[in-house]
């Protein structure tokens, strides 16, 4: 059984910035850290692993720092690492994130084993798309499992896996085959720590670097600024509200009077909501 | 750019954004603005017709036509969903009724939204960014190999008739207005209850355009072999909900969040939390409020011992009157609350439940056990 990962490194702060001419972001100089959601994917790919054998490969496109977040999930027990970097992908979008990172694992595919489950996290914290998994199932053309809660099970001679999938006001069950590609919701497991053992292997490691080429890559304008379809024409902040909150004077009061207070407040902001919430509560 | 020669069907036209006038005639072929009507288990959900409102504005500003998409099983729920879009103001409806279509499955919605698109040709097509939706979008965008702009909060229309996307970025610090230039259709999800619920109407049934999908059930690798019900104990409908109490870290322990609940039993509300409280299993992953979890939109939000953080703020911003009662005079969230207590949560949302008890419902104040 190969399993491959996907996982981004994405900043652990909000102190961003932005260039100021081509508004794309500044990653410089803020923290980094495994995008969380790729951790409960990591986490399910090793438990997989663990029950059925085989190997776990990790992939990500980055910059060559990206390769931080490589070693980190070699450390976790994942078997192998992949760090797809080239200048032709910067300010790529999700259609041309999920076109190199297909090409990449197609190339995966070539030079180790066939995958049989492609995971991903539900979404970036940064990006926050949830589309880069979707558009790998449909370049990769594998059946695509989004909001997986739960791998049910696995049977590798039949090729079949059935999975929780999360939707709106409940859980479908589905019954599906391998390859697939699956993204995995939060929550869902604990995250394992890595051994000494892997802590040790990650250290002394070699990870294997590509670039669009080695990644099998011959259409460069697929890549990039230029194979991204959306682009971000402004950046700004959010305006702020010009006024604080009013602030009822609790010094000196006895808890009950300001909750009168309050509740008097909110019902002169609100005059509708007296009689509606009258009419809740006796229903 | 010129004119890319392929098979039919072709993927979205090519094009250059901001010379309309002079655009090759297949990417002029793309009008109308569709909103991809979601329904799930017989139901419609009500982001679709938040998008019918806001498809409609988008509609009338570029002077096309507004399109609901139906994909479903033949019957009722089908035949509702249509006439909900008309009520909503759609100026007609594609409609693709199969058995296949009756639960969602990507494979069968994707081929079946993707052959509309490829037929009809919008120019701007919006659907709701809840599970179904992104999942759906996400493969429809790849094979049409158009752009896809994710949880919008705001969507425009430019001078040259562009589609305009904002929407929040890096945990809604910043914002970003993200155009789809080069290809056809301009695809965007819009989270549930980020935008205001339209008034209905009692438009009849207008024109409704069939189109037929060519698959088998063979062909469909995924089947839906169960559905385990959220329940109703904790079927949260937290962004549908008129009041919402949560609960942030400053409730100090699992415990106390009985005290949310009594409240927000009073008055008729649900109740929800900040994050931290989800990690640290105190409360269900869906009872989230923020960026990472819901949006709602309640007439009274009241956030006990949350600080406020942006993740946070994002995720309820649309509340007509927050109150935040906190111990930190500084708390940010005190920067975007309407009413702010500075006080103790845990003593104070006793008193709060007391006087709405009495305030509400007069001579029954002896519920709460503390
Ligand atoms: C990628 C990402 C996504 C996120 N998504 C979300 C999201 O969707 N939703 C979300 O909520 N957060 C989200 N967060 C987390 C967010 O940044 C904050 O950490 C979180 O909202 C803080 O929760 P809190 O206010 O409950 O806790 P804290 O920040 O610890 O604040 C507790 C507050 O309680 C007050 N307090 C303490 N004791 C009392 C008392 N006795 N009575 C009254 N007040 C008291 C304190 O003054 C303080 O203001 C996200 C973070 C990241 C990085």
């Amino acid at each position: 059984m190969h399993i491959v990962v996907c996982i981004k490194q994405v900043p652990d702060s909000a102190q961003i910035r932005v260039h100021p001419v081509t508004n794309t972001i500044m990653r410089q100089g803020v923290p980094t850290i495994i995008n969380p959601y790729d951790l409960f994917a990591l986490e399910e790919a090793l438990k997989v692993r663990d029950l059925h054998g085989g190997e776990v490969t990790v992939l990500t496109m980055g910059p060559p720092m990206a390769e931080e977040a490589l070693r980190k999930a070699l450390t976790y027990g994942a078997d192998r690492a992949i760090l797809l970097t080239d200048r032709h992908f910067a300010g790529s979008d999700t259609l041309a994130t999920s076109f190199a990172l297909s090409q990449a694992i197609s190339q995966i595919g070539n030079s180790f084993d066939t995958p049989d489950i492609v995971f991903t996290g539900k979404q970036t914290i940064d990006g926050d798309t949830a589309q880069v998994g979707p558009g790998i199932a449909k370049r990769l053309n594998l059946v695509q499992l989004t909001y997986v809660a739960k791998i049910t099970s696995i049977d590798l001679s039949a090729r079949a896996i059935t999975v929780e999938r999360r939707s709106e006001g409940g859980t479908h069950v589905l019954k599906s085959e391998l390859p697939c590609l699956i993204t995995m919701l939060e929550g869902t497991t604990v995250i394992r720590r890595g051994s000494l053992d892997d802590a040790l292997r990650a250290a002394r490691s070699e990870i294997v670097k590509w670039n669009a080429a080695e990644a099998g890559i011959e259409d460069i304008t697929k890549c990039g600024l230029r194979g991204s379809p959306t682009v971000v024409k402004r950046v700004f902040a959010p305006t702020p509200r010009e006024q604080k909150a009013v602030q009822i004077d609790t010094t000196e009061k006895r808890v009950h009077d300001i909750a009168n207070e309050l509740v008097a407040s909110i019902f002169t902001h609100q005059p509708a909501l007296q009689h509606e919430l009258s009419s809740a509560d006796s229903a | 750019m010129g004119t890319r020669k392929t098979k039919a069907p072709p993927p979205a036209a090519l094009g250059r954004a901001g010379t309309k006038r002079n655009l090759p005639d297949h990417f002029k072929k793309y009008r109308h603005v569709w909103v991809f009507i979601e329904l799930e288990r017989g139901q419609v959900h009500p982001v679709s017709f938040e998008l019918l409102g806001e498809g409609r504005r988008l509609a009338d500003q570029l002077g096309v036509q507004l399109a609901g998409v139906v994909l479903g099983p033949p019957g009722d729920s089908t035949r509702h969903a249509v006439a909900e879009a008309f009520a909503y103001d759609a100026d007609l409806v594609y409609l693709v009724e199969k058995p296949l279509l009756t639960d969602y499955r990507n494979e069968s919605f994707t081929k079946a939204l993707t052959d509309l698109v490829n037929t009809y040709k919008p120019e701007i097509l919006l659907l709701g960014a809840t599970t179904l939706g992104r999942d759906l979008a996400g493969s429809v965008a790849t094979t049409l190999l158009t752009g896809l702009t994710a949880d919008c909060t705001g969507l425009d229309v430019d001078d040259d008739g562009s589609l305009a996307a904002t929407r929040p970025t890096f945990g809604g610090s910043l914002l970003c207005t993200i155009y789809t230039l080069n290809c056809r259709p301009q695809m965007a999800t819009v989270r549930p209850r980020v935008m205001r619920m339209p008034q209905r109407s009692n438009k009849r049934i207008g024109r409704v355009i069939r189109h037929d999908l060519r698959m088998l059930e063979d062909e469909i690798v995924t089947k839906v072999v169960g559905f385990l019900s959220d329940g109703q104990s904790e079927n949260a409908n937290l962004a549908y909900a008129d009041v919402v109490v949560a609960g942030g870290l400053g409730l100090g322990a699992a415990d106390n969040l009985q005290l949310l609940k009594n409240l927000a039993q009073t008055i008729g509300g649900d109740y929800g939390c900040s994050r931290p409280l989800v990690q640290k299993g105190w409360m269900a992953a869906d009872r989230q409020i923020g960026q990472t979890g819901k949006t709602i939109r309640p007439k009274l939000y009241i956030a006990a011992g949350i600080s406020g953080a942006i993740q946070h703020r994002v995720g309820v911003e649309g509340a007509d009157l927050i109150v935040a009662i906190n111990t930190d005079p500084n708390a940010p969230i005190f920067d975007f609350a309407n009413i702010g207590v500075v006080a103790d949560a845990v003593s104070f949302l006793p008193a709060l439940t007391e006087v709405f008890i009495r305030r509400l419902a007069p001579g029954n104040h002896i519920r709460l056990v503390n």
